[in-house]
């Protein structure tokens, strides 16, 4: 149905928005390349809805341009920017039929009759709406209408479609198969998708590339793994998932890292520690610490105590305080969960020295 | 309906003297009424049988419901203007746009229908204007006809017709609007296809109430009709206490209470009564 080419490069160069003495957005740069799936992602008050409502050409930025192809679109208003959105709740056009809905786009642009007919067509099929056609949108449940709306915003064949938090409306499993849904979408039509959601699972499901967005700053752009394993800040890393956070004292540089102690037991790290020096944070995910039986000298390890487990099924969530007072959570199979609360709460925590990433200490 | 027992018990202690006052001053009275349109002069159906022969009541019906028809379409379209700018207006355009709305119900409708008068008489502002200027010689007959009767009725008029279009526009949501315009619909286009489609239960809200309102008109036709426009309820007025037919005067009455009751019926079908204010 498209060709993947006709896909838009956006770019923004230097975008800020003011909102009276509100900062809403500062100074971001940001390249979304052709038929790419970027998810702008970050609390509310972030900045990313503003971004996107910018990209549609919703909101005019205080400074700084937008290209679209090479193009400068700073100036140019919505209608004629050609962005398909979806809209958070949808917006759909409540007196108008599924298949006028989807239509609206394609009477707009004055296409003849019969290719309207056979694209809405297509596109109902598509998108698994068969036998809806003549109702309205209040007769339809959550899931339908959110395909409506995505239907509506990709028959004309935008060269982007814009996502503001699309799901946020819908229940988990509903959520789960919309999210499968349009990442077949995405690939089908070759479109450049960019999606905002304040749900970091989501966007590291979906995303070709996350945008990490903080009071009104753009603080990182990465593929999922990237962000997800090197967070360039502390705020990222807390953000993406949960974290454990670590003292490091005397950090210095080592062979293929970084070595320093870690409540008073040497510990080695293999991230780099150019920039940091003295005492810093190691960060480490959940999922990458485990409970050995017993301490041993070629391994990271601490000592430390379960305070409190939660089963989530396929493992348990384990709870921990080390010596020295530092709050640890680990994620492990169920068994070894159990083992350890019953060996007098007492364990060794460790982890492999490439799992982890320093940050600076005391930075927020 | 929300609220607990007691909390209903309070509201309808709160409406008891309303609807007491409702029964005794108005139910009560008319039930008279609608006795003598049976029993005056005669007992039988003659007077309903004179409503449907003489051409005199015709003319007046027919003439009423076409300046109510006129006037609601007049009313219900500045209406809707005045409401975009009170909704959607900047700051400055919607307190302009509230001073307009609220103004005319300080002042009585007799005096707003001597005014138009004083505008638009045969020696009035507007005739000596559009003369001075040279751009009539002789003055344009714009009141003592249907036209004064629509132009002040129509003046009454919109204020009410304001509210349950505001009420409507309101309650849009806006991102509809944007939707409209991101997928590539002009202004114009999403004004005529989205805005006003989705303000369709205010429109008819709005036109029914001015319509059951233009239907039951005294005071405006009286003065700017000058007579020679009489709507329906300067023809009862004149039945009861000019020429002295009461039985014929009551039974326009009972007609007009039973037209304006099944209007208000149809009303509420489409609009809930909270949607009005």
């Amino acid at each position: 149905m498209q060709q993947p080419g006709r896909a838009a490069e956006i770019k923004a160069n230097g975008i800020g928005k003011s909102f009276g003495s509100f900062r809403a957005l500062d100074n971001l740069s940001l390249d979304i390349g052709r038929g790419e799936f970027l998810t702008l992602l970050g609390p509310s008050g972030s900045g990313k809805t503003t971004f996107l409502m910018i990209l549609a050409g919703f909101v005019q930025p205080s400074e700084g341009k937008l290209f679209s192809d090479g193009v400068d679109i700073t100036n140019r208003p919505a209608e004629q920017r050609a962005a398909g959105m979806v809209f958070q709740g949808y917006a759909l056009f409540p007196h108008m039929s599924v298949e006028q809905n989807i239509a609206f786009p394609l009477k707009v642009r004055k296409k003849s009759a019969s290719e309207i007919k056979q694209r809405v067509g297509e596109m109902i099929e598509r998108v698994g709406l068969k036998g809806h056609e003549k109702k309205l949108p209040a007769q339809l449940s959550g899931g339908q209408q959110q395909r409506v709306a995505l239907a509506r915003a990709l028959v004309f064949e935008p060269g982007v479609l814009l996502l503001d938090e699309p799901f946020s409306a819908l229940d988990k499993s509903l959520r789960g198969q919309m999210q499968a849904e349009m990442k077949r979408l995405h690939q089908e039509t070759g479109t450049t998708f960019v999606f905002v959601t304040h749900d970091q699972s989501e966007a590291l499901a979906l995303s070709s590339r996350v945008a990490i967005f903080n009071h009104g700053k753009l603080l990182q752009v990465g593929r999922p793994d990237e962000v997800y394993d090197r967070p360039a800040n502390r705020f990222v890393a807390e953000f993406l998932g949960e974290i454990n956070m670590l003292p490091v004292k005397g950090v210095r540089p080592a062979d293929n890292g970084a070595t320093g102690l870690c409540e008073d037991r040497a510990v080695n790290m293999r991230c780099k520690a150019e920039t940091i020096k003295g005492d810093a944070i190691l960060a480490i995910r959940p999922e990458d610490m485990s409970i050995a039986p017993e301490a041993s000298v070629n391994q990271n390890g601490i000592a430390a105590t379960a305070v409190a487990s939660t089963y989530l099924g396929a493992a348990t969530k384990l709870d921990l305080t080390t010596r020295q007072g530092a709050k640890v959570t680990v994620s492990v199979p169920n068994e070894v969960a159990a083992a350890a609360l019953s060996k007098g709460n007492s364990v060794w925590l460790t982890w492999p020295a490439e799992k982890g990433f320093l940050l600076p200490d005391g930075e927020q | 309906m929300r609220g607990t027992l007691s909390d209903r018990t309070g509201a309808a202690l709160l409406m008891a003297p309303l609807l007491l006052f409702l029964i005794l001053a108005y139910a009560w009275p008319f039930l008279g009424v609608v006795k003598w349109s049976f029993t005056l002069p005669t007992p039988g159906l003659g007077q309903y049988h004179a409503l449907l022969t003489d051409d005199l009541v015709q003319s007046v019906f027919i003439r009423t419901l076409r300046i109510a028809a006129i006037v609601t379409v007049v009313s219900v379209t500045a209406a809707y203007a005045i409401t975009v700018v009170w909704v959607r207006g900047s700051p400055v355009q919607r307190v302009v746009a509230e001073f307009c709305i609220l103004v005319p119900f300080w002042i009585s409708v007799l005096t707003r229908a001597f005014g138009w008068v004083a505008l638009l008489s045969n020696r009035g502002l507007i005739n000596t204007w559009l003369q001075s200027i040279g751009f009539i010689s002789e003055p344009l007959t714009l009141v003592r006809n249907e036209f004064g009767v629509i132009v002040g009725m129509s003046h009454f008029l919109i204020p009410f017709a304001v509210f349950p279009l505001a009420s409507a526009m309101r309650s849009l949501d806006e991102r509809v609007l944007l939707a409209a315009r991101g997928l590539g619909s002009s202004r114009m286009r999403t004004f005529w296809t989205v805005f006003v489609p989705m303000t369709r239960s205010g429109i008819i809200g709005s036109a029914l109430i001015t319509f059951v309102f233009s239907l039951g008109f005294f005071v405006t036709p009286a003065i700017l009709g000058g007579g020679r426009s009489v709507m329906i309820a300067e023809l009862i007025y004149l039945r009861i206490f000019q020429s002295p037919d009461w039985g014929l005067g009551a039974a326009i009455s009972v007609v007009l209470v039973v037209f304006v009751g099944a209007l208000m019926a149809l009303l509420f079908r489409y609009v809930k009564p909270k949607q009005l204010v």
